[in-house]
């Protein structure tokens, strides 16, 4: 099998969200639906040199987040229904929809908080790496849109060899141990790894969908 | 607690609903959130890609950004259903839409399209309209324009600013038909670049100094004069990307100001990981840790914004008092660094830069890191830091966005950056730039629908509430007007064609909504758009515009990036209800003139763009023929790198600038007498050499009143005020204040509280983003957000737009928005 995954260059984002409005114009998704969110990373403080000058250690950086298509995806392993699969050629995880019963599992589940509760079909949703466009020799439509060129799609085990240092996981994110993510990062200079405490996600509003 | 259990708790707290979830914020600290949608009005589908689709037409973004990045519809049934962007061709080169090009389709298609012309039936600026025919309205505008054409002359006749839909025939028909009756008055400038548009000519050259054959007039030889908008005054960002080994960016952040993906954000990321591996550095001064350095903080300088030009003294001091001056090239190319080459009128009077730098003239104040220390909060220590890694690189890339400039001090601002790269002769040579913007391209493939502008008079365009409210006493020395010595009438109408600079986007909106009202004073107000923007209530006739991706559209590549292109396709979709192209519409106002026929020349518009097209197929050689590029809809191809000023630099003889010496005017006499000459208040000042002033409501001008320094920025979820109404992008990219974590404590304010924002013009409603992302002492609100207060009630303004609080106080040169970026205030929670 091949496991298809994202190759994600956290040293080129700029945190626009081009990939998260285009997926959602793709998929024509409601305002208070993503697919694709970008989180917002920020720590650092300020110190008064008491001269009316200052210095800082401030960072920022921005992580773009889909579903990872994790090689143990825990929202499959505990979906109540069965209704997640993973495809046996791609490795692409979906949720069918005449399978899922809304219980939720999913959503309360997977550690990078991808699936959805849909409130309107009252069933879970997410990406599901654009799998008609792929069969058809097509990058998903995020990974075509990015301005800085910071997303690649493939194999992942390729995407790792022709990438030198990428991890799989960098703060916000949970440690990969947990369900071996399909996805190989850039860190950025600021970059921490999981599990850092130095900084919090800073635009909470804007990746929980609450209205502005 | 693992990471990992602080996500699960976190987001059970969401799921469980309500927003007391929000109140973790800080607690939760790393934990990502998912949570079920909120609202149960999840919005209609009417789009996406689920079922088939049965046309692909290509079209352009209209907005100013600068990319005009290209479109890829996809229809069902007559109606475009989702987007592609450019995806032909090499990676490298495909001017791939941001995340508001992207989200066109929300606009386009949006409920609140304006479907039908109307006329004001309520006071003006109430918003109260009613519904009428076309016949109606093309009547209502013929008359008017004629009788303020008959009563008051074509002076009284102002095209308002307005950049929001781009297209070689979006605006351009109005101008063509007002042209054909005799013309309107002109604007100078732009919103953009005005300080820097009228200060620099003095400088780097001004085309008033060339003949009619484009050689300076006393020197007889072919010489360049400035423009911001070119490849000759500054280097293209892929020379640095090619040979410069440092960086140096003052307010100047691509991915905030040229997001689009052939753009020069995509740019900016290419000369990082060029310059990097050849172990050099980014530098990126700035009051905000922006995006262009998210993920680099190292490249950050943190600067008290409006003071650029204090750090650039200091750095010039740190050159001067340790030799590092190029004196050489500031001798052979350059007027008054020092007193050897200050013009005979102001020669031994200690008027030169380096007198001003070392105290030895002007204020008498030695402009030593220590002295710019408190004014831009960086160490001392810190910019002897600077000028020597600046020195110390061999082609130092110095370039500015147009930030520092858009200050009440951005004329000598934008030129005290220049100084930089001219004090150690890094012009004009591999790797290095101007201290300008990055060029822009120099080849445009298409031209657009011809108009000729018979009157010459010019305001510069920030001046018009101005002219409204008293053009007769407007002269050249007391307003900058151009062309003419003095207006000769008031501007009695006004035509606004897709802007919104009536109030959101021209300044001081409390003062303007005043002149406005005043029916007395303008007495019709023309305005054209897609949806109810805060200007278009200012209408007294109101036409519902079409949108560019329902007509068949030609556009070029937009400005700031590198490269050439056309575009053209459509329509996508007919437009909605009875919108209408502006050429057919201005066709029906010439009518009714009588110069239908001049107007049209017999074609329609599409036959127009293919005449277009065709004769700049013809001149460019390389081009698709017409049925070639219908099919194709895209044309594209790369331009080398620029250097700017590199012929100057080879010869100056053979090759001078347009300014009288010929050479770089550091001490411009041609400013000192203005100086001399010009009406100005007392508290204004117009400088031959770059200096740091304060500028109104700048440095050392805050209060116990307003204690806060206030500015503003670009902004992801808008260009401008473009796509301000798009709830999606909102959602995504909120409408927040940025504020540091010092000021906010000691009002008791946290991230997320609802704040009031006071100016000594107005006050705003926001949201607070407490960050250490920017400088302590200043806060910053995107700018473009539209204006939403009870103009006849309190005035708060509830959408917090940024010009609710700017005050309308032309800077003393260009009469420029210096204040759009110049503001103090005072933040309380709400």
């Amino acid at each position: 099998m091949t496991q298809y995954g994202f190759y994600f260059d956290n040293a080129r984002c700029t945190g626009c969200r081009t990939c998260e409005m285009a997926c959602k114009d793709y998929k024509d998704l409601p305002v208070n639906i993503a697919f694709r969110r970008v989180y917002d990373y920020e720590g650092g403080s300020w110190a008064d040199a008491g001269d009316g000058t200052y210095t800082s250690d401030t960072f920022a950086y921005h992580v773009s987040l889909a579903c990872n298509h994790c090689a143990m995806p825990a929202c499959m392993a505990k979906c109540p229904s069965g209704a997640i699969e993973k495809d046996g050629k791609t490795g692409l995880v979906h949720i069918d929809q005449e399978k899922c019963t809304g219980a939720g599992v999913c959503v309360t589940t997977c550690p990078y908080n991808v699936p959805i509760l849909d409130s309107e079909t009252k069933k879970g949703v997410k990406c599901d790496g654009c799998a008609d466009r792929v069969a058809a020799g097509q990058d998903p439509v995020c990974v075509e849109s990015c301005p800085v060129r910071a997303l690649e799609w493939g194999d992942i085990e390729e995407l790792r060899a022709a990438h030198a240092g990428t991890k799989a996981g960098i703060a916000p994110m949970p440690s990969p141990d947990e369900t071996t993510p399909s996805i190989a990062i850039n860190p950025c200079p600021a970059a921490k790894d999981p599990g850092d405490t130095t900084g919090a996600i800073a635009n909470e509003k804007e990746v929980t969908n609450v209205p502005a | 607690m693992a990471l990992n259990e602080a996500a699960t708790l976190s987001r059970r707290t969401f799921v469980k609903g309500s927003l007391a979830g929000l109140a973790l914020a800080g607690a939760a600290g790393g934990a990502l959130y998912g949570c079920s949608p909120k609202s149960e009005d999840g919005g209609a589908k009417d789009g996406g890609a689920t079922g088939a689709t049965d046309q692909i037409a290509w079209s352009q973004c209209n907005v100013n950004c600068g990319g005009n990045c290209i479109f890829q519809w996809h229809s069902r049934d007559g109606k475009i259903v989702y987007m592609e962007s450019d995806n032909t061709g090499d990676i490298d080169l495909q001017a791939r839409a941001c995340l508001r090009g992207r989200s066109m389709r929300r606009w386009i298609n949006h409920p609140d399209r304006l479907m039908k012309p109307m006329k004001r039936v309520g006071k003006r600026g109430e918003g109260k309209f009613e519904e009428i025919s076309w016949d109606e309205a093309i009547d209502t505008i013929a008359s008017e324009l004629k009788r303020v054409i008959d009563t008051y002359g074509n002076e009284a006749v102002y095209v308002n600013y307005a950049t929001g839909m781009y297209s070689c025939t979006g605006k351009q028909p109005g101008l063509r038909l007002l042209s054909l009756l005799g013309g309107y008055v002109n604007q100078g400038y732009d919103y953009s670049t005005h300080m820097l548009q009228a200060i620099m000519p003095y400088m780097f050259g001004s085309a008033a100094n060339l003949d009619d054959d484009g050689n300076h007039a006393t020197l007889g030889k072919p010489a360049t004069a400035f423009s911001p908008y070119d490849n000759v005054n500054a280097s293209s960002f892929s020379e640095a990307e090619r040979a410069s080994d440092l960086v140096v960016m003052f307010g100047n952040s691509p991915a905030e100001t040229r997001m689009g993906g052939a753009n020069a954000v995509w740019d900016f990321a290419k000369v990082r990981e060029a310059v990097q591996g050849r172990g050099g550095r980014i530098v990126n001064i700035d009051y905000r840790l922006n995006e262009s350095a998210s993920g680099h903080p190292d490249e950050w300088l943190p600067i008290r914004p409006g003071t650029d030009a204090a750090l650039c003294s200091a750095i010039a001091h740190e050159w001067i008092a340790s030799g590092q001056v190029n004196k050489e090239f500031l001798d052979k190319y350059c007027v008054g660094y020092d007193d050897d080459t200050m013009p005979e009128s102001a020669k031994g009077q200690n008027k030169s830069y380096k007198d001003y730098i070392m105290g030895t003239g002007y204020d008498m104040v030695e402009k030593t890191p220590e002295w710019a220390a408190p004014i831009t909060q960086i160490p001392a220590d810190r910019i002897r830091e600077l000028a020597a890694e600046i020195a110390g690189a061999k082609a130092p890339f110095i370039c500015q966005g147009w930030g520092p400039q858009r200050h009440t001090n951005g004329e000598d601002t934008t030129r005290a950056i220049s100084m930089l790269p001219i004090l150690i002769g890094q012009i004009g040579l591999p790797g290095t730039n101007t201290g300008q913007r990055e060029a822009e391209p120099s080849v445009y493939l298409v031209g657009s629908l011809p108009a000729k502008n018979p009157i010459e008079t010019t305001i510069p365009v920030y001046q018009w509430v101005n002219a409204v409210d008293h053009g007769h006493e407007m002269t050249a020395t007391n307003a900058g007007i151009l062309g003419a010595d003095k207006l000769s009438s008031d501007i009695k109408f006004i035509w606004n064609y897709a802007g919104n600079c009536l109030t959101n986007q021209h300044g001081d909106i409390n003062y303007t909504h005043d002149i406005l009202a005043d029916e007395s004073k303008c007495e019709f107000i023309l305005v054209w758009d897609t949806v109810m923007t805060d200007s278009a209530k200012y209408a007294d006739i109101l036409l519902p515009d079409a949108m560019r991706s329902e007509q068949l559209n030609m556009q070029t590549q937009g400005y700031s990036e590198y490269y050439t292109a056309v575009v053209v396709g459509g329509p996508a979709q007919e437009p909605p209800g009875e919108c209408r192209t502006s050429y057919d519409v201005c066709a029906d106002i010439a009518d009714k003139f009588g110069v239908k026929d001049s107007f049209t020349e017999g074609k329609t518009q599409e036959e127009w763009i293919q005449e277009l097209y065709e004769a700049g197929a013809k001149a460019d050689g390389d081009m698709p023929t017409w049925d070639e590029i219908k099919k194709q809809g895209v044309y594209k191809r790369t331009l080398a790198p620029a250097i700017g000023l590199e012929a100057f630099r080879t010869d100056p003889v053979e090759n001078p600038l347009a300014t009288p010496s010929g050479k770089i005017e550091i001490y411009s006499e041609t400013l000192a007498d203005i100086a001399a000459t010009w009406e100005l208040a007392e508290d204004e000042a117009i400088n031959p050499i770059p200096v740091f002033t304060p500028g109104f409501q700048g440095y050392g001008s805050v209060s116990d009143e307003y204690p806060l320094y206030c500015t503003g920025f670009h902004h992801k979820s808008r260009t401008h005020s473009s796509f301000g109404f798009i709830e999606e992008l909102e959602a995504v990219a909120r409408q927040q204040l940025w504020m540091n974590p010092a000021d906010a404590e000691s009002r008791g304010i946290a991230d997320g509280d609802k704040v009031a924002v006071k100016s000594p013009a107005g006050e705003i409603r926001i949201e607070a983003k407490v960050t250490p992302r920017i400088v302590p002492g200043t806060v910053a609100i995107p700018q473009g957000a539209w204006h939403k207060a009870n103009m006849s009630g309190d005035r708060v303004d509830e959408g917090a737009c940024v010009n609710t609080l700017t005050t309308y106080k032309p800077t003393p040169l260009a009469k420029g928005n210096g204040p759009a970026h110049s503001m103090i205030a005072e933040v309380t929670k709400a």
